[in-house]
């Protein structure tokens, strides 16, 4: 008959320490990689200010998880290598005990973290200008740069853009180039945008992904938004709120182009819509829209029999499904 | 109660959930698949499709929803259906017939023509005894804000074409609609537009739809016809040429 002897354990302190070694190791390797081989790689990427900003703050974050999980998964595999029962032993683990210290480290520590998320979280949401969120009609956090009636390339002018969402496309109106609207977004680079974002039926939301920009669209509601494009490229534009049968297929591309570039295709658009007449259609711009309101038809078109059905409606009053 | 009866009865919900979720969408699926395809050959490197747009339709469930029909090439007959197929890399010429009265466009930037070869579309508009007020007249702008012509939009958004659809105009939108679909020419006020654009050089399925959520009454958007495949939106299927 053999007897199973359990080997001495370690003492206490030891395994402390080798745990503590083992998860600081651990820890720099993964904040390293996090920080210089995958943040280069993370959403939204740095093509204005931003979306570097949004790919820092990502960074951060799973740089400041990242220790903590490891912490845990270290512990975790740890106690099931060292502290697992030997083949034979059939004892009872040790009793255990209030640990002071420990309570007091882990409230300490969780503590801290809370607060440091709290307050770098804080802190970026502010900067750069509402770190491109929509902040409503009347911004807190503005972008620096130069309210004009005209965009100039090359200036610290401030470009005004307006986002109209309507089911199921985006349309753009830049009103220092005489209110021209494209379905086409194009930015020029190096510039201050404020984005203007609104509806004209159900509530949308403008998210244009390589930008970091993303702002509800709100029927009646001017959403203000900043950015800096910083580098030329491509932008997708999604919608990012559910509103309808074709929400899916709601997206279209923008272009950062050079200052010069912009000013070119704005221009260009700007001469075109007023050779075929369209500018002089387009209602005067405003910051939001009433689509029950046609100025140059009056408030009294839906009210004549007749027109698109009974009343200016699709459906009869007694139709239930009336919207 | 035994393991086995809560086990059978865990079973029998799971059962009926799953069943309920696969009759619905086997519902919806099937309802969709329904509406037939109008297919449209090429000659000569192009093709013609031929839409009516009506103020009400035939169906039994929403008679009284506006509505494309998609006219069927060899039988000349209306289909009430918007789903179609077109070769790619071919000109389709489009013809328009306008039955549906004037709606003030939601956003007037759609009164422009975008897409169309030349950026342009030509429009004629009839009164109910057949007399011509505008004959073949080619524009790439009709407002829709100032005179009341324009009663819904054609528009691929993938493809960048944007078309507003003319109307009869506003005394002849106001009175003497078409009431009976399809409509005919006869005896009823329409608008005659033709415009033509490139299909893309690869096949997919391609939305259309109207950008005129019912005119200037609803903040609500794109309800009832105007998101259902069949009445104001459809596909056009560009298949291998």
């Amino acid at each position: 008959m053999t007897t199973t002897q359990t080997p001495a354990q370690p003492t206490g302190a030891r395994h402390g320490l080798r745990i503590f070694l083992i998860w600081l190791i651990l820890s720099l390797a993964a904040c390293l990689l996090i920080w210089f081989a995958w943040k280069p790689h993370m959403p939204p990427g740095d093509m204005s200010d931003a979306a570097r900003h949004q790919q820092f703050d990502i960074a951060v974050l799973a740089v400041s998880a990242a220790p903590v999980i490891i912490f845990v998964l270290v512990y975790f595999i740890y106690s099931i290598v060292v502290w697992r029962a030997r083949p034979g032993d059939d004892s009872d683990g040790e009793p255990i005990y209030g640990n002071t210290k420990v309570a007091a480290s882990w409230i300490i520590g969780t503590t801290v973290i809370v607060l440091w998320l709290f307050v770098f979280g804080t802190v970026e949401l502010v900067g750069p200008a509402g770190a491109g969120a929509g902040e409503g009609p009347s911004p807190i956090w503005k972008l620096n740069g130069v309210q004009t009636a005209s965009w100039t390339a090359g200036s610290n002018d401030m470009l005004q853009v307006q986002v109209i969402a309507q089911q199921w496309v985006f349309t753009y109106r830049y009103p220092q180039f005489g209110g021209m609207e494209s379905s086409e977004l194009y930015l020029p680079v190096g510039t201050p945008v404020t984005f203007h974002v609104t509806s004209l039926d159900v509530i949308h939301s403008f998210w244009a992904y390589q930008l970091g920009v993303k702002a509800d669209a709100n029927p009646q509601v001017d959403n203000v938004a900043y950015v800096t494009p910083k580098a030329l490229g491509s932008v997708t534009v999604r919608c990012n709120e559910l509103c309808g049968i074709w929400h899916g297929a709601m997206y279209n591309f923008g272009h950062v182009v050079s200052q010069s570039a912009f000013q070119a295709w704005a221009s260009g658009v700007q001469a075109k819509e007023q050779a075929t007449g369209i500018l002089a259609a387009l209602p005067p711009y405003a910051l939001t829209y009433d689509p029950t309101v046609v100025p140059q038809l009056g408030k009294n078109l839906p009210k004549i029999d007749g027109i698109t059905g009974a009343a200016g409606y699709y459906y009869p009053p007694s139709d239930p499904v009336t919207p | 109660m035994s393991v086995a009866a809560r086990a059978t009865a865990l079973i029998v919900a799971v059962v009926v959930v799953v069943g309920l979720g696969v009759f619905v969408a086997l519902y919806f699926i099937g309802g969709t698949s329904a509406l037939p395809t109008v297919h449209y050959a090429a000659s000569g490197g192009q093709v013609n499709v031929v839409l009516q747009e009506d103020p009400q339709n035939n169906s039994a469930s929403k008679p009284d929803w506006v509505s494309y029909y998609v006219q069927d090439p060899s039988s000349k007959q209306w289909i009430h259906t918007t789903l179609f197929s077109v070769p790619a890399n071919t000109k389709v010429n489009v013809t328009l017939y306008g039955y549906d009265g004037c709606t003030p466009l939601r956003n007037n930037y759609f009164s422009q023509v975008q897409g169309t070869i030349g950026g342009t579309v030509t429009v004629s508009q009839f009164d109910q005894h057949g007399k011509e007020y505008v004959s073949n007249h080619t524009t790439s702008v009709i407002n829709g804000w100032s005179d009341c012509n324009v009663g819904h939009t054609f528009a691929i958004p993938a493809l960048g074409v944007y078309v507003p659809v003319a109307s009869p105009n506003a005394p002849l939108s106001a009175n003497n609609l078409c009431g009976s679909s399809p409509c005919t020419t006869s005896g009823n006020p329409y608008a005659l537009e033709t415009f033509s654009f490139m299909t893309p050089d690869h096949a997919g399925v391609f939305r259309w739809q109207c950008l005129v959520p019912c005119g200037g009454g609803y903040l609500d958007g794109n309800g009832g016809p105007m998101q259902t495949l069949g009445y104001m939106m459809g596909e056009m299927d560009v298949v291998s040429s």
